[in-house]
């Protein structure tokens, strides 16, 4: 059994039929890369994964558990994090109080009591300290460069110790260098055994982080395999320049 | 680092409110003028109704209209019970307020629950939808509320030189109720799950907040303050009627005054009351009724324009300023929540 599992996921929004019969397995591990031409269909089954869109037909399981018809906030809590395509934060709030809105506590009595446990605080100095923004914690998080939002948006989502992230472009619109160190912070946190599902259209970063790559054409699954059989297939080519 | 003023933060953050409620609860005894009094006493009302508004609008960013409706409901709950009831009047009319405050909170539950499917815009239509609906009810529902005959609620009976005291401690006491809970909310982790929906509620959904009971919780919570406010009204003007307590002017004013103040702070709510409502009274006193329309009009566009983020905001913003060209040090952006409990106001040292 693999940890995520999507069977035979159809959306249609009108017309378009964004998701065709759709499926695809992540490995518990692996760093699965998902590749496409603008408009296959990537965004949207992540939205579907995640519970932002209800699928018109076709089944979603994590861990075995189906969560095809779950809300974003029971998904999130079963242990599926992810981040968007542009970054979504929570401006007004400072770094530090972003860090907390994940933090999972149970019960009404941990929610009325203060907004920051110091054990809570302490993980996300150490959270901040992983992608380099602790000298930012005190600041309102508007305030931050588009590159430092995602890094913020990343640690948002470890602390609640996921065990899959869902990426969507980590490295769209962020520098080379810190798209080098993101590459490598990943491949700790998956040593750590956290399960990663990357969409990314910069092939450098695709190849050089995942283990296994698959295609989406048309809303659907072309093709998948490791980075090597990816680069010469010649339908995957097909796909992104047209036939 | 020398410096001639030193603040301890701790004294900002408890030693202000303390002054203010010393100087809240002497207020009439230092004036012991029933005119004086009276507006004393609206002013309490204004202000508590614009801080229960905040609970809910201020922090989750819902830009409710319709808070008049529990507001009606209050006012109506005391006169019913106390009219069919022919409870007598005096000090033991009081213990109806929270009643009165339950009964609003009850009804803001299915209300809250249709109007929060929606956002943005149509929110704020469909809360400002209900004042109007419910103001049509109060009339056309004559068996139960007389309609616009109105209804006289008992005769408090307390002496003529001090009748107005009862009204303006309870009155006070509502409202420091409501600021500590709006305090308290601020300062706790549901507090922060309701900034969250105020900035990105579907990011928020996203990270595990159950942000539909986080909304309608903090509007049950509203309303209960709103309808014992409402309760505390209609003993103390002793006669109700449709037009007045389910009044969509009022909803506007309140917001307004939140709006001047500083919505989403603390103490913004309590300062916008104290500056309109006092201005109010001033023009109902000197001028015709007429020219407060135009002020209160002329004064929402400036806000708008000038103090989106309210007067509480924009002072702290140019004090922090201030503290910097002294050389104070300070952090380097003006944090966005002056009165966060555990971040205390005075910039934090550094170097």
């Amino acid at each position: 059994m693999s940890l995520l599992e999507i069977h035979g996921v159809s959306k249609a929004f009108g017309g378009i039929r964004a998701l065709d019969a759709c499926s695809l397995t992540v490995e518990q591990g692996s760093i699965t890369g998902l590749i496409g031409p603008n408009g296959s269909g990537k965004t949207t089954l992540f939205n579907v994964i995640t519970g932002y869109e209800r699928p018109d037909a076709g089944v979603v399981t994590f861990n075995g558990a189906d969560i095809t018809q779950a809300t974003p906030s029971r998904i999130f809590g079963l242990g599926l994090g992810r981040t968007f395509q542009l970054v979504r934060i929570f401006p007004r709030l400072t770094v530090m109080e972003n860090m907390h809105i994940a933090v999972q506590r149970s019960g009404i009595r941990a929610l009325l009591s203060r907004w920051s446990a110091p054990h809570e605080r302490a993980r996300a100095s150490e959270l901040l300290d992983f992608v380099g923004l602790t000298h930012l914690a005190d600041a309102p998080a508007e305030n931050l460069s588009y590159g430092q939002k995602k890094l913020l948006e990343f640690a948002m989502i470890l602390i609640a110790e996921p065990k899959v992230m869902l990426l969507d472009e980590p490295a769209g619109g962020v520098n080379p260098t810190l798209a080098a160190q993101l590459t490598e912070r990943i491949k700790t946190l998956n040593q750590r055994g956290i399960t990663f599902l990357v969409v990314e259209h910069n092939m450098q970063f695709v190849m050089s982080l995942c283990d296994k790559v698959a295609v989406m054409h048309r809303g659907t699954l072309l093709t998948e395999g490791d980075p090597q059989q990816i680069r010469g297939n010649p339908a995957v080519l097909e796909a992104y320049l047209g036939d | 680092m020398d410096r001639s003023l030193k603040l301890n933060p701790r004294l900002i953050t408890f030693g202000w409110p303390l002054i203010l409620l010393v100087a809240a609860v002497s207020f009439p005894l230092v004036f012991p003028n029933a005119a004086v009094d009276n507006v004393a006493i609206l002013t309490l009302i204004f202000a508590s109704l614009a801080t229960s508004w905040n609970i809910f609008a201020g922090y989750t960013g819902y830009n409710a209209l319709g808070h008049t409706v529990y507001f009606g409901f209050g006012a109506y709950t005391m006169a019913l019970i106390s009219v069919n009831q022919q409870l007598p009047g005096g000090f033991g009319l009081f213990l109806l307020v929270p009643v009165a405050g339950v009964v609003a909170a009850l009804c803001a539950v299915p209300l809250g629950w249709i109007s929060l499917r929606t956002r943005g815009h149509a929110f704020v239509v469909i809360t400002l939808i209900a004042v109007f609906i419910f103001q049509l009810l109060a009339f056309n529902l004559r068996g139960i509320t007389l309609g616009s005959t109105g209804i006289f609620l008992p005769a408090p009976g307390f002496a003529l030189d001090w009748y107005f005291l009862p009204y303006y401690y309870v009155q006070l006491a509502i409202l420091v109720l409501a600021l500590l809970i709006s305090w308290y909310i601020r300062s706790s982790r549901y507090g922060l799950w309701l900034l969250a929906i105020r900035d990105d509620e579907d990011r928020a959904e996203g990270l595990g907040v159950r942000t539909g009971a986080g909304k309608l919780s903090a509007f049950v919570i509203s309303a209960f303050f709103t309808g014992m406010i409402g309760a505390m009204y209609a003993y103390f003007i002793g006669s109700i009627y449709p037009q007045y307590v389910f009044d969509p002017a009022l909803s506007i004013t309140l917001v307004l005054m939140a709006f001047l103040g500083g919505v989403g702070t603390l103490s913004g709510p309590v300062v916008g009351a104290l500056i309109l409502e006092i201005a109010q009274q001033y023009f109902s006193l000197n001028a015709q009724t007429g020219y407060y329309q135009i002020f209160l009009g002329a004064l929402f566009l400036i806000i708008m324009l000038l103090l989106p983020r309210g007067i509480v905001r924009s002072l702290f913003r140019l004090w922090s300023a201030w503290r910097i060209r002294r050389g104070a040090g300070g952090s380097p952006v003006a944090p966005e929540r002056p009165e966060q409990p555990e971040r205390p106001a005075v910039a934090v040292e550094r170097g």
